[in-house]
């Protein structure tokens, strides 16, 4: 009995608190649901996600804005905002378009060859231990050696042309990419594997039944992530004889002092990169609606 | 007719850190259309033996024989639904319920249908277009072993099927399975650890000891074959409940 009186007089007690002080419970509220956002490995809804992406972004350009116009920082070293963005609309109505796109070209190019290398090279070496055996030790030793390093020597064997731009993108991108497909390749479980050998699957029709339609999502991943890496091959590639790029454009920049274009260039290679990494991300998503991976 | 016939077998396992007899001299016959389940604790070699009869490992002595002939791999004679479900991710319930049949040249009118009819002896119907992540564990189970009966293969073999369900739902399974087999009998072998589930559902419980992994004993299960729940609660059972515990305690105590 007295027990339950007490239950009572609790309820009474919060319900009564919860009518008057409805500010402070609010206030509470709000605590709460940001704490509840708080715990590790739990995902949070799609719409916060963007937010929280949008913030970070205006941060950053927070940041950039107090130190350039209030004078902090020389506009000779670092121009604001706006007169980067002035820069920009400069630069693209006089020719930094055509930048551009010999830029993505030659990259869209370079990474499609090694792409179209690798998937065979990769797929087989991922499925096969022979394969392996004789590829992976060559490939592991190239993919140390940075392809940067290769540029003086390509110039001396096919010259400063298109030829060597991509010659050193799919330098760089070719053995990342052999090595990563034979990874997403391996990573199928075996159980799989084995399941459809129990279901009359043969060994030879097991890669393409089972462990290719299994690893297309890891694979296409795979490509997002050395796309990136293939940005900065060709950059360093047009910074060093070259004519034309994004990568030229940067370095006649600095040339002449001017910080406020190496801004524009650099942006708009965060920028393309960021657009690519999204198609392919969402490419992904609606390709593969089976998937379970996260990314 | 034997169906699956061990002779002799052991299997020893060697890695980096040394070998491990897995099996010792196991020799077992398993009659056409009988339901036998392997019952032993952990580690005791349950899995390799039926991996040796399914082909997916290779005896290091001994052979084993399916209807006459000898096993020299994996093949369709021999079905198999592991406890972590493998289903194909890629392929909507329908599509992996087809899968062997696939394989095995049925065209697809055929196909569609027999898919529908184990989909529906599971329970699955109205499930066929969902793919497996949105499936809980226990319908992705169910969808394994529509998978596995559809391509009507001579023998089942369960390895722990049941192990990753919670309680509720590996009894809803296990009365799935029996009346699966007491409305199509066919020759299944089961592995599994649950003393209960494996008298209740076998007509003979192979009993294993531990390293290296001999069969101890062989119950045989006379509960009749109309089964379900309730044979649980029979004093029968739970004489064979008894005669099971003792033998595997005994076999516990020895490994811890
Ligand atoms: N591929 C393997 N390599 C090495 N040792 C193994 C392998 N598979 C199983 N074993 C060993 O063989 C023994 C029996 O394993 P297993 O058949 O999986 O037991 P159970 O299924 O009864 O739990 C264990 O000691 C295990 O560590
Ligand atoms: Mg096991």
């Amino acid at each position: 009995m007295e027990n339950q009186k007490i239950k009572i007089g609790t309820i009474e007690a919060s319900q009564l608190s919860e009518e008057k002080a409805a500010p402070q419970v609010k206030t509470v509220s709000i605590l709460k649901k940001v704490q509840r956002q708080f715990v590790p490995q739990k995902s949070i809804s799609k719409r916060s996600a963007f937010l929280m992406g949008v913030l970070a972004f205006v941060f950053l350009i927070l940041a950039w804005s107090v130190v350039t116009y209030t004078g902090i920082v020389d506009p000779l070293f670092a121009p604001s905002p706006s007169a980067t963005l002035q820069e920009a609309v400069r630069m693209m109505t006089s020719g930094f378009w055509t930048d551009i796109g010999v830029t993505v070209m030659r990259v869209m190019l370079g990474f499609a060859v090694a792409l179209l290398v690798a998937l065979p090279i990769g797929i087989f070496v991922g499925a096969y231990a022979p394969v392996a055996a004789f590829f992976e030790p060559v490939f592991s030793f190239v993919r140390y050696m940075p392809a940067s390093a290769f540029i003086p020597l390509f110039i001396f064997w096919i010259g400063i042309g298109e030829k060597e731009k991509i010659a050193i993108i799919i330098l760089g991108s070719l053995p990342q990419l052999i090595l990563m497909i034979a990874n997403n390749i391996r990573n199928v479980e075996s159980s799989l594997i084995e399941v459809s050998y129990t279901l009359g699957t043969t060994p030879i029709n097991v890669l393409w039944k089972v462990i290719l339609p299994k690893s297309i999502p890891d694979i296409m991943n795979t490509i997002r992530i050395v796309l990136g890496w293939a940005w900065t091959y060709v950059i360093v590639a047009e910074m060093v004889g070259a004519s034309s790029g994004i990568g030229y454009t940067i370095l006649q920049a600095q040339r002449t002092m001017k910080v406020d274009s190496i801004f524009v260039g650099i942006l708009i290679l965060g920028l393309i990169g960021l657009i690519c990494d999204s198609v392919l991300i969402m490419l992904n998503k609606r390709l593969f609606p089976w998937s379970t991976n996260e990314r | 007719m034997e169906s699956i016939k061990v002779q002799g077998v052991s299997k020893r396992f060697t890695t980096k850190k040394g070998s491990v007899q897995a099996l010792n001299s196991i020799d077992l016959a398993i009659e056409d259309k009988e339901f036998v389940t392997i019952l032993g604790t952990s580690g005791c070699g349950k899995s390799t033996l039926l991996r040796i009869i399914g082909g997916l490992e290779t005896a290091s002595e001994g052979h084993v024989m399916c209807h006459g002939s000898q096993v020299t791999g994996p093949g369709p004679d021999r079905g198999m639904v592991f406890q972590q479900y493998s289903l194909f991710p890629w392929m909507t319930i329908q599509k992996n319920v087809e899968f062997g049949l696939k394989e095995k040249g049925v065209n697809k009118t055929k196909r569609i249908e027999i898919a529908k009819q184990y989909i529906d002896l599971v329970g699955l119907k109205g499930f066929e277009d969902l793919y497996p992540k949105n499936l809980s564990g226990g319908m992705q189970q169910r969808t394994a072993l529509a998978r596995g009966l559809a391509n009507n293969p001579d023998v089942l073999l369960l390895d722990e099927p049941f192990g990753a369900l919670d309680m509720q739902t590996r009894e809803v399974m296990q009365e799935l399975l029996l009346k699966v087999w007491q409305t199509s009998p066919k020759t299944i072998v089961m592995v599994t650890h649950d003393i209960e589930e494996a008298i209740l559902l076998a007509n003979r419980v192979v009993v294993m000891s531990a390293r290296p992994g001999k069969i101890k004993d062989i119950i045989d299960v006379d509960l009749g074959k109309q089964r379900d729940y309730n044979t649980r609660l029979t004093e029968k059972f739970l004489e064979y409940k008894r005669q099971a515990s003792n033998l595997i305690r005994t076999e516990s105590m020895k490994v811890m």
